[in-house]
């Protein structure tokens, strides 16, 4: 589905990602693990079209990414949940979620994403009428992912998801990261919770200051030793 | 009672004047909200809109001149901020700044060169020109239109930012650049929107400002801008209710001020003029300096409470 082929990106004048290749299959769960700095945002970024490529390609179901604007992407059906969840704490949560349908114009089907959002997330329901930044950050999350389904993707990108959060809320989460793949929609999701984020991918990469380093199933790299030592803490 | 009498007819003439200041402060406090700049182009291309109306009313019918007039200004606020603004999208604000004020001074001198810095009579237009009387106090139609159409200007403009897809576009862009573009916004559309409302408005502005005014000078659009510019930080830049607000305060306190040696002579408190009205404009800038400093963020001015 997603395919990246070495892929080369400068940001801000460091050499963040240098000649990565992976992919994305149809329908599964994919973690991108490392540290912090290890170039793993850059790749969403990059994806997502809010970083250019130096040089190397992504191809989405093989139609080449790069050099395309942002909304034609999203329109392709990837989404991205960014770092830190960057609701709109000036509009409601019902606005919220409309404008994660900004490009779509099939008003009765938005209706109908929107009653299904709201079923995956009984919270936000209730605070629909509230401003964003006046809900906690587990409903913030759960308000930055529920935007990012509305625009019905096939694809959601997630940036550290469960940065912040309480332990409970950080397994709901993950909680509702199954659901959504269970519905059909494939994820990538970039952690550095690696120990949840391996549990629940069906495939994993483990970035280390630009390169991959290993990849492998969830379970193959929850037991390498490793992984075990530099992100598993054990 | 005579103090009520003598004073309303300045309070009507300040309740105009706030009008036009409104229709300006918006084109400001809107730029202001989405880019963080201060355009200080804005009250030039106020400016210019009137002398196009001069040029254009010399050779074409009014009713043919006024949309024309708006269109044109309409047009000038978005090349200006596709030229000189756009490029400048990921420099520092401070250059987004210096490029304002450059075009400022370069609309400016096109307009000396035009008309040779010769004050050029402003056409009267018919109707809106004619004097009527209110409250017993001469005035132009103008002074009465100008309330209300703001009123409902503002209003329209309200409803458009609360309850359309663009509206929202506008707030989200406003709040987070780039979230905005991850939901498929195209920003450069939408800042785009933003200049052509602000200048839209200016325009309008400028036909029922200088209805009132003998003509236009190259210079003319600088106290009017600069006024409606501290009537947006009065009530607190980005807000739009705020902006209105303060122009209104602004205007009726200016005109006050204006009266007020005719005001306290008719009514025996001073014995001669003494040459109050020197100080309008003066207080208007006393005014930003105190609101500077007591409440920078304005009446209605959001706080930073942007979490980290």
């Amino acid at each position: 589905m997603l395919k990246i082929e070495n892929l080369h990106v400068s940001y801000g004048g460091i050499r963040a990602l240098r000649g990565i290749s992976m992919e994305v299959p149809e329908g599964k769960i994919v973690t991108l693990i490392g540290a912090n700095g290890a170039g793993k945002s850059t790749t969403l970024r990059t994806i997502s079209g809010l970083v250019k490529a130096d040089s190397g390609s992504i191809t989405y179901d093989g139609q080449e990414l790069l050099g395309q604007p942002i909304y034609k992407i999203l329109e392709k059906g990837i989404a991205m949940v960014p770092e830190g969840r960057r609701v709109f704490t000036n509009l409601t949560v019902l606005e919220n979620l409309k404008i994660g349908a900004y490009l779509r114009n099939d008003k009765a089907q938005i209706e109908k994403d929107l009653d299904w959002v709201y079923d995956l997330f009984p919270r936000l329901k209730e605070r629909s009428w509230q401003a964003g930044g006046t809900l906690s950050g587990g409903e913030q999350q759960m308000l930055a992912v529920a935007r990012a389904l509305m625009c019905k993707p096939k694809l959601i990108m997630m940036d550290e998801p469960s940065l912040g959060l309480a332990p409970l809320v950080v397994k709901d989460i993950f909680e509702i990261i199954r659901q959504i793949n269970a519905q059909g929609v494939t994820v990538l999701l970039i952690e550095q919770n690696a120990n949840m984020a391996l549990k629940i991918a069906d495939f994993a990469y483990v970035l280390e200051t630009g390169s991959i380093g290993l990849s492998g199933t969830g379970r193959e790299l929850l037991v390498n030793e490793d992984v075990k030592k530099a992100y598993l803490g054990s | 009672m005579n103090v009520l009498k003598t004073t309303l007819p300045y309070i009507i003439s300040g309740i105009s004047v706030g009008g036009q200041y409104a229709l300006i402060a918006i084109g400001y406090t809107m730029v202001y909200g989405i880019l963080r700049l201060i355009n200080f182009a804005h009250g030039d291309v106020f400016m210019v809109a009137g002398l196009m109306m001069v040029y254009l009313a010399a050779s074409l019918p009014l009713y043919l001149a006024i949309p024309l007039v708006i269109l044109l200004t309409v047009l000038l606020g978005f090349t200006i901020e596709r030229v000189a603004y756009k490029p400048l999208r990921t420099a520092p604000r401070m250059s987004v700044m210096i490029s304002a004020i450059g075009v400022s001074y370069l609309l400016q001198n096109l307009a000396l060169y035009i008309t040779g810095g010769l004050n050029k009579n402003y056409p009267q237009i018919p109707w809106i020109s004619d004097r009527i009387s209110i409250f017993g106090m001469e005035t132009s139609r103008v002074t009465v239109i100008t309330p209300f159409l703001t009123i409902i200007l503002v209003i329209v403009l309200v409803q458009l930012i609360n309850h359309t897809k663009i509206g929202m576009a506008m707030r989200a862009v406003s709040r987070d650049f780039e979230t905005s573009q991850l939901m498929g916004i195209q920003i450069n559309r939408v800042i785009s929107a933003t200049f052509i409302i602000g200048t839209f408005l200016a325009a309008v502005g400028s036909i029922l400002f200088f209805t009132n005014y003998p003509g236009v000078v190259p210079t003319s659009g600088a106290m009017p801008g600069l006024k409606a510019f501290v009537a947006a930080v009065f009530g607190g830049i980005g807000s739009i209710p705020g902006a209105v607000i303060g122009a209104f305060i602004i205007g009726v306190a200016e005109s006050v001020i204006k009266g007020l040696d005719t005001i306290l002579v008719v009514n025996g408190v001073i014995s001669e003029q003494i040459g109050l009205a020197t100080f309008s404009d003066a207080f208007t800038f006393v005014l930003l300096i105190i609101i500077l400093v007591f409440k920078p963020t304005g009446l209605f001015g959001e706080k930073s409470t942007d979490k980290v």
